[in-house]
């Protein structure tokens, strides 16, 4: 197998067009995990690690605009306030060592129903920042971006280069539920955000069907029920909000859960999620 | 049995020297049996059936065969000598011979130039299967007639069926004394070893033909055995050498890729290296066998067991391995360290196309322990007792008779290991993040704030939490048992060198992780009063030393090298009385000389006056003093197969754990704050290497209480990785507070007891009871999964089918 490095950005957008089959790796959480298994054999990889432009982030209008190259650990420490969702899920991911090397850029390009970050991103309205050699930039709102069990919207000659997530407006959660206390894939995960000035409500469900959803019906529902001066709801209505929540998942039965303890889980998190951004307001 | 300095070595027995493996495995740079090279050496892999059971139509080697690179495609037709092979049967094929019979099974071996063609060689292999069902559930394995049967040569798919009769539990006469009966079924699901490092080794043949293979072993010598036949090649052709082990909890007592490496080898004339990967070593290795357990107790009115009765089933797999003894421990120590008059306990081994079963840390007991204890608690709960109180009625001690009939030789101390352990303190009451914390925080040493169940997951701020306790007691049996002599042999050396005596130790035992390279040195060091101790590669140059498993090596090798030392300490005696017959006066004796600090004494210590009468480096001068001995351990008997009687067991170890937990009710999650273990090891050898013993059988056994677990679908594996078979982390296990006790045996060396086993057993019904307690819930399921403690309502089964 090939190993090509790009040296720079341009390098990098015109390797792919060129050779469309390498796979770009960027921290290799999930593309070594994949080779080691001999579950795919790409012809090449891309290394993006030496890219010095997807290594940033900075604040345009209102908005954090990651690089691909940022890891998890450096949006803990440098974008809890920010983007305190984002951080919260990035805090489940793996280990140090996996925080340390993986980035959410990754996270979406292997489009994992499970990926932790996406709950996030679906919540709170990120977009994905695609380039071609070619044709440019590419802007996917990310709810438009997966589309099946670990396929993305990216076209073979992409990469992605950013991912713009808006500023938070107010109160976020996160919430992952896995089978020990840390370095566990969810069984299922929960995200939500509030945007005061605009009064919307924004979430997002991991591990829980084909793709990462997000339960729009709740969302509306919780809009018209949200008192948006105390971000009180009554009881009814929170109660509400979560079956609405678990009436979005799509669930299976694995290894990891069954389908049936996955849409309870959800309830429970929407339901107690409500409770803590009272106590954030 | 007394220590024959009084004076304490200096890094003798007692002591807690570091381990010389230690810091090398910390900063990676411990040669694993995986880091293994040789000059010119080629990979081996392997290809595995993917059906738990089918027909092999056909195989055509002849596109991998001829792939650049690759040296040589072996199936069953080319194993040189005897086709299969086993630990107690030999039903095992080296390769599979017409018929697989578990998802996994060894079909053909490859030898190539590098591993990337040898998996690739591997999969241009074209097996033509006819799919058969497979026989997945122990319960129609077992007792339906029906059932096809795993092996068509044999009459059922029962290994071994083992009844242990003593009294009669149906007697009309024990009805009148009962007071409560309980009657319940509980399960056990397929544990994995899971040690870190995966079977690998290197097969170098040798000029006359024969093989050196350095391999991740549990025990040179049996491997030694099953190789030379299926090579066709003398015992004495097939040398062993045990490489760095990356740990092996019963998982390596099984072979895996010894015969392989070593066919091709033999085939190729090059050296060969096999190294599985994460994913193959789950297919690799035996697991822990799971069971499904029916149990009646019967108690009086002041909580005394009247009665009790055990159904055991334990599904050993497509083939045999140790199955055999893993139902004669499940059997015999089936109802645990109570005392019961009336018992009848019937345990069952089966053959079924799951993954075959075999050894693993606990061997039988951590099953059996699982029912009995979770039955102790209900029969407390049903008479409104303590659970503790309960354990005490009941306690065996010594004397004690168990159901086999065997009675419990030196001290069975479980009222004091129960009694110290309710006198340690319990963790403060939970204080968990008030609600509306943003998120959680990180546990900083000193400040007490717990994580909550769900850990990092941010899953609660309190919401749910309830806290339980629960107890876990358990019994195992130290070394083989059944009539099995599993001796060890020691090769034990003495000399001068630089002017400072040397003992050297020479044995076959095999390092594990558990520490016994450090214990061999500390006898050496006490018993010949050096400073000096260097415990020498084991390998097959010296005799059998027996398996590293059933918490055997310090009480056997230990022994076996204190032996050697004691024939080296009365040569050295007699080689000074021979060259300094001056140095004792007339009214002193020679067997007054003890060995103390590089010198022989005249007395016990200088403590009590004793007199330094020579350097060693005199006596010895340029004279080397060697010793190699064998220690056996006390006779035991078979179990009667018809009445379950006999003294099959060596001794006995017990352990008792306390449990904290939090569990979140709601989700299902748990979080195990604190747990207390007291232990009984009879004398403390290695103080440091005992404690990560006792740390490392209680988070195995907490491992099985809430994680870890194969699961299988009709004989498939179905996540065989650690992204999906899960070990507890460091944020799992909880501070561990332990209390060692020392009650002697008078029959073992030093009067130690074998230790790494017992906290495996206990732990787990320990920390079940526990989650039991906070949830209410019954909970007769191992590993417990969120969805059995959470009330899950109003979402029926709507599941679709899985993903990847």
């Amino acid at each position: 197998m090939e190993f090509i490095t790009a040296d720079s950005w341009t390098d990098a957008l015109r390797i792919k067009t060129e050779r469309p089959g390498a796979a770009p790796i960027a921290g290799g959480t999930d593309v070594m995990v994949e080779l080691n298994f001999d579950l795919r054999r790409p012809e090449a990889l891309l290394d993006l690690s030496r890219i010095r432009e997807l290594k940033d982030w900075d604040v345009v209008g209102g908005s954090v605009q990651l690089g691909a190259g940022v890891s998890y650990t450096r949006v803990i420490e440098e974008l809890a306030d920010r983007l305190p969702a984002l951080a919260m899920a990035a805090r489940t991911v793996g280990s140090p060592q996996i925080r340390n090397r993986g980035t959410v850029a990754g996270n979406l390009a292997t489009a994992s129903p499970a990926g932790d970050a996406h709950p996030v991103l679906l919540a709170t309205g990120a977009v994905v920042e695609a380039e071609s050699f070619q044709r440019g930039v590419r802007k996917i709102p990310v709810d438009g971006f997966f589309t099946g069990v670990k396929r993305c919207a990216l076209e073979p000659d992409e990469l992605i280069r950013a991912v713009v997530i808006p500023t938070a407006a107010g109160p976020q959660q996160f919430s992952k539920v896995g089978t020990r206390n840390a370095m566990v894939i969810a069984v299922c995960s929960f995200a939500i955000a509030l945007d005061l000035d605009a009064r919307t409500v924004g979430t997002g469900i991991g591990s829980a069907g084909p793709t990462p959803l997000a339960a729009r019906a709740a969302e509306r529902f919780l809009v018209g029920e949200l008192d948006w001066d105390t971000l009180k709801v009554s009881e009814a209505a929170a109660a509400r909000f979560g079956k609405l929540v678990a009436q979005a998942a799509q669930p299976i039965d694995d290894v990891r859960g069954t389908a049936s303890y996955r849409k309870h889980a959800l309830e429970v998190l929407a339901v107690r999620a409500l409770g803590w951004i009272r106590g954030c307001a | 049995m007394t220590v024959t300095t009084s004076t304490p070595v200096h890094k003798g027995i007692g002591g807690s020297p570091l381990r010389p493996d230690g810091t090398l495995k910390v900063t990676g740079e411990f040669a694993y049996s995986s880091d293994l090279w040789a000059e010119g050496m080629l990979y081996g892999s392997t290809l595995r059936s993917p059906h738990p059971r089918a027909r092999i139509v056909r195989i055509d080697t002849s596109a991998a065969a001829a792939m650049a690179g690759v040296h040589a495609v072996l199936t069953s037709a080319d194993i040189p000598g005897k086709k299969t092979y086993g630990l107690i049967a030999d039903d095992c094929p080296v390769l599979a011979i017409d018929e697989v019979r578990y998802h996994g099974e060894p079909v053909a071996v490859v030898a190539a130039d590098d591993l990337d063609t040898a998996r690739r060689a591997a999969k241009a292999i074209v097996v033509e299967y006819e799919v058969l069902e497979p026989v997945s559930d122990m319960r129609r394995a077992a007792f339906d007639a029906e059932s096809p049967r795993v092996h068509a040569d044999r009459a059922d798919n029962i290994v071994r069926y083992q009844p242990v009769r003593r009294g009669n539990p149906d007697a009309a006469d024990l009805q009148d004394r009962v007071a409560v009966v309980v009657t319940r079924e509980y399960e056990v699901g397929m544990q994995d070893q899971a040690f870190l490092g995966p079977e690998s080794g290197l097969a170098i043949p040798t000029e006359d033909g024969g093989v050196d293979l350095h391999v991740a072993t549990q025990w040179l010598h049996v491997d030694q055995e099953q190789m030379a036949p299926c090579l066709a090649l003398p015992p004495e052709k097939v040398q062993l050498t045990l490489a760095g082990v990356g740990g092996a909890f019963g998982g390596r007592e099984d072979l895996s890729m010894q015969i392989h490496a070593s066919m091709l080898a033999l085939r190729t004339k090059r050296p060969v290296k096999m190294v599985y990967d994460r994913r193959e070593s789950f297919f690799g290795h035996v697991h822990r066998h799971p069971a499904l357990m029916k149990y009646t107790h019967a108690a009086d009115a002041d909580g005394r067991l009247v009665y009790a009765k055990a159904q055991l089933l334990l599904d050993g797999g497509a083939y045999a391995s140790t199955t055999d003894a893993v139902v004669g421990n499940a059997a015999s120590l089936g109802i645990g360290p109570y005392e019961c008059d009336d018992v009848l306990i019937e345990a069952y081994g089966l053959y079924t196309n799951n993954p075959p079963c075999g050894a693993m840390r606990g061997f039988g007991a951590v099953q059996a322990c699982f029912a009995y204890e979770s039955q102790m608690d209900e029969v407390a709960a049903a008479l409104g007792m303590d659970p503790v109180e309960i354990r005490r009625i009941n306690a065996v001690k010594e004397g004690s008779i168990l159901p086999t009939g065997q009675r419990i030789e030196g001290p069975a101390p479980l009222r004091e290991i129960l009694d110290e352990l309710v006198t340690m303190p319990m963790p403060p009451e939970p204080s968990l993040p008030e609600p509306g914390e943003p998120e959680p925080r990180t546990r900083v040493p000193g400040e007490r704030w717990e994580l909550p169940p769900g850990g990092y997951g941010n899953t609660t701020r309190g919401e749910g939490v309830r806290r339980g306790v629960g107890y876990g007691v358990g019994i195992k049996n130290i070394c083989y048992s059944e009539g099995f002599d599993d001796f060890s042999t020691a090769r034990v050396r003495l000399e001068i060198s630089g002017g400072e005596p040397i003992a050297s130790v020479h044995t076959a035992a095999a390092e594990v992780g558990q520490g016994l390279v450090t214990l061999q040195a500390q006898i050496a060091r006490t018993e010949l009063g050096v400073d000096h101790a260097v415990v020498l590669p084991a390998d097959t140059q010296v005799g059998s030393a027996g398996s590293s498993s059933a918490s055997r090596q310090s009480y056997m090798t230990g022994g076996a090298v204190k032996t050697a030392c004691e024939a080296v300490r009365m040569e050295v005696i007699e080689l000074a009385r021979r060259k300094f017959p001056e140095l004792l006066s007339d009214d002193e004796s020679w067997s007054d000389i003890h060995l103390a600090d590089g010198a022989l004494h005249l007395g016990a210590g200088v403590a009590t006056g004793a007199r330094l009468l020579a350097r060693l480096s005199d006596v010895l001068g340029t004279d080397v003093v060697e010793a190699t001995r064998e220690y056996h351990h006390r006779r035991t008997n078979p179990l009667d197969p018809e009445t379950g009687q006999g003294d099959s067991h060596v001794q006995f170890a017990m352990a008792a754990h306390r449990a904290v937990v939090d569990v979140d009710v709601e989700l299902g999650l748990v979080h195990v704050v604190q747990m207390d273990v007291v232990q009984d090891v009879g004398k403390i050898l290695n103080r440091l290497s005992l404690e990560g013993q006792i740390q490392g059988g209680t988070a195995q056994g907490l491992g099985l209480a809430l994680m870890e677990e194969i699961q299988t679908r009709d004989g498939l594996v179905r996540n065989p990785s650690f992204t999906d078979y899960l070990i507890p982390t460091i944020l799992d296990m909880p501070p561990l507070n332990m209390r060692i006790l020392e009650f002697a045996d008078p029959n073992s060396p030093y009067g130690l007891r074998g230790a790494g086993e017992p906290p495996t057993l206990s732990s787990t019904p320990a920390i079940v009871a526990a989650v039991r307690a906070a949830c209410g819930r019954p909970l007769r399921r191992i590993p417990l999964r969120p969805e059995q403690i959470a009330l899950v309502e109003g979402y029926g089964d709507e599941g679709g089918e899985e993903d990847v």
